[in-house]
């Protein structure tokens, strides 16, 4: 830190390209929680159904998910799916791809610790009062699990938002990928890390506060 | 897949890149070894001090545990490997990576300890202040042995969460397992073979840990206070 003189003039410079830079990866982070919780609502319905033929490979995918590192499932995901001939997604969109199936089998285990904490009485109720099995799922199983399962749905949120720095390894403009940029053709290496540090942190932290106020809202059932 | 050794083929293509593939699968265990050890011994120290700290040490441990948790790791490899330099630190992306991954790591073992600790009742620690043990006595004697048992199955799942973060290491020029197969893919081009291969080399170990995490769980599950 002997002779390191800050120069911000950069970042002011490159604001605009970080602010869209950051948008990209909360915009990434979300699309790919949502598709994510559709895949693993599905695969924990699966997991809890009892059927040898489906729990089995639903067990499988969530099991390698969890051991294989994302970056090496993103690579072959781009790399790979054009031996196949599938070729019409583009760097993003195959980014996606793989953070969703990365965040389905985490979700996977969500839904089904709340699927499984979910009281027996209330689906008893349900069956009591007439309801047919696809509504006693829909009017009051989801929406209870949704509930208690929002605080980990959150945090999934939060480490997906952070795990889209990775697509800066497939060369999709986010804030690493970015800050890498500017840090490579400046050469201001405290000033751009120390943003792009600084802009992951507060984002973390701002979606972390918006989560408190939704739990505050809607986790606590009366 | 064709299971003949003929040039060409994957398990001829997998026999001529064994050195360096077993090198990879070296520079990964060395480098999640070395960190998952930086990470349990500044982790322990950074949780004393995050749970019995003084009063100024508190705030500073906690605000090194969430900087370190709202960060991604890869851009925390990325400023340690370039920012060391600038400090006049010259350090191989190798260390740069191990240094990043450990400090990174520090602070989930921190939070780790901090939840085993305070998941030991009062009680015990108010015992043991009144038979008069002295401070490093009521750790080592009493709070340790019960919050390690606690910290057992998360620490496992850092492990997992380290050996799978070396491969952020291959970002800044670390040949670790994914870039040495990534290596032999731009020779060969069998690129879903290779990939099929790392995935089940990084599967084999992480499911070891893992299933040793559910095993210390199990082993330790009679704990109830």
């Amino acid at each position: 830190m002997i002779d390191y003189h800050f120069d911000w003039a950069v970042i002011a410079r490159n604001a605009d390209k970080l602010g869209d830079a950051l948008l990209l990866g909360l915009w990434l982070a979300v699309v790919s929680l949502v598709i994510g919780s559709v895949i693993g609502l599905l695969a924990a319905y699966a997991r809890v159904s009892g059927k040898r033929w489906l729990s089995g490979p639903v067990w499988a995918y969530v099991e390698f998910i969890r051991c294989t590192p994302l970056l090496l499932l993103i690579f072959f995901l781009y790399f790979g799916l054009p031996e196949f001939d599938i070729s019409f997604l583009d760097k993003t969109q195959s980014f996606v791809l793989s953070l969703s199936l990365y965040a389905g089998a985490y979700m996977c285990e969500v839904f089904r610790a709340g699927l499984a904490s979910i009281p027996k009485q209330y689906v008893e109720a349900a069956k009591a009062i007439g309801m047919r099995p696809w509504q006693r799922q829909v009017y009051v199983v989801l929406p209870v699990m949704f509930r208690i399962t929002l605080p980990s749905i959150g945090n999934n949120l939060i480490s997906l938002f952070k795990d889209t720095s990775l697509a800066a390894a497939i060369a999709v403009p986010e804030l690493t990928f970015t800050a890498r940029q500017i840090n490579a053709n400046t050469f201001r290496v405290m000033e751009v890390w120390l943003t792009a540090s600084a802009l992951y942190l507060a984002s973390a932290y701002l979606i972390a506060m918006i989560l408190r106020l939704l739990e505050r809202r809607y986790a606590s059932i009366r | 897949m064709d299971f003949s050794m003929a040039p060409g083929t994957f398990l001829f293509e997998a026999w001529q890149a064994r050195q360096s593939l077993l090198s990879g699968l070296g520079v990964t265990m060395l480098s999640s070894a070395l960190s998952i050890v930086m990470a349990t011994v500044l982790g322990l120290a950074m949780g004393v001090a995050l749970t019995f700290g003084w009063w100024w040490l508190r705030p500073l441990a906690r605000l090194y545990v969430d900087v370190m948790r709202g960060l991604p790791l890869l851009v925390l490899i990325l400023f340690t490997y370039y920012g060391l330099a600038l400090f006049g630190i010259n350090v191989p992306a190798f260390w740069a990576g191990v240094i990043a991954l450990g400090g990174f790591a520090t602070a989930h073992v921190a939070e780790n300890f901090r939840g085993a600790v305070q998941s030991v009742p009062a009680g015990q620690m108010e015992a043991a202040k009144a038979i008069g043990l002295t401070f490093g006595k009521r750790l080592t004697h009493v709070i340790l042995p019960q919050a390690v048992r606690r910290m057992l199955p998360p620490w496992v799942n850092t492990a997992l969460e380290i050996v799978k973060g070396t491969t952020l290491l291959s970002i800044i020029g670390v040949v670790e397992l994914l870039l040495s197969a990534q290596q032999a893919m731009a020779r060969n081009y069998m690129i879903i073979d290779f990939y099929l291969l790392t995935a089940a080399l990084y599967v084999a170990i992480n499911f070891t840990l893992a299933q040793l995490g559910a095993m210390l769980e199990r082993r330790y599950s009679y704990l109830r206070y």
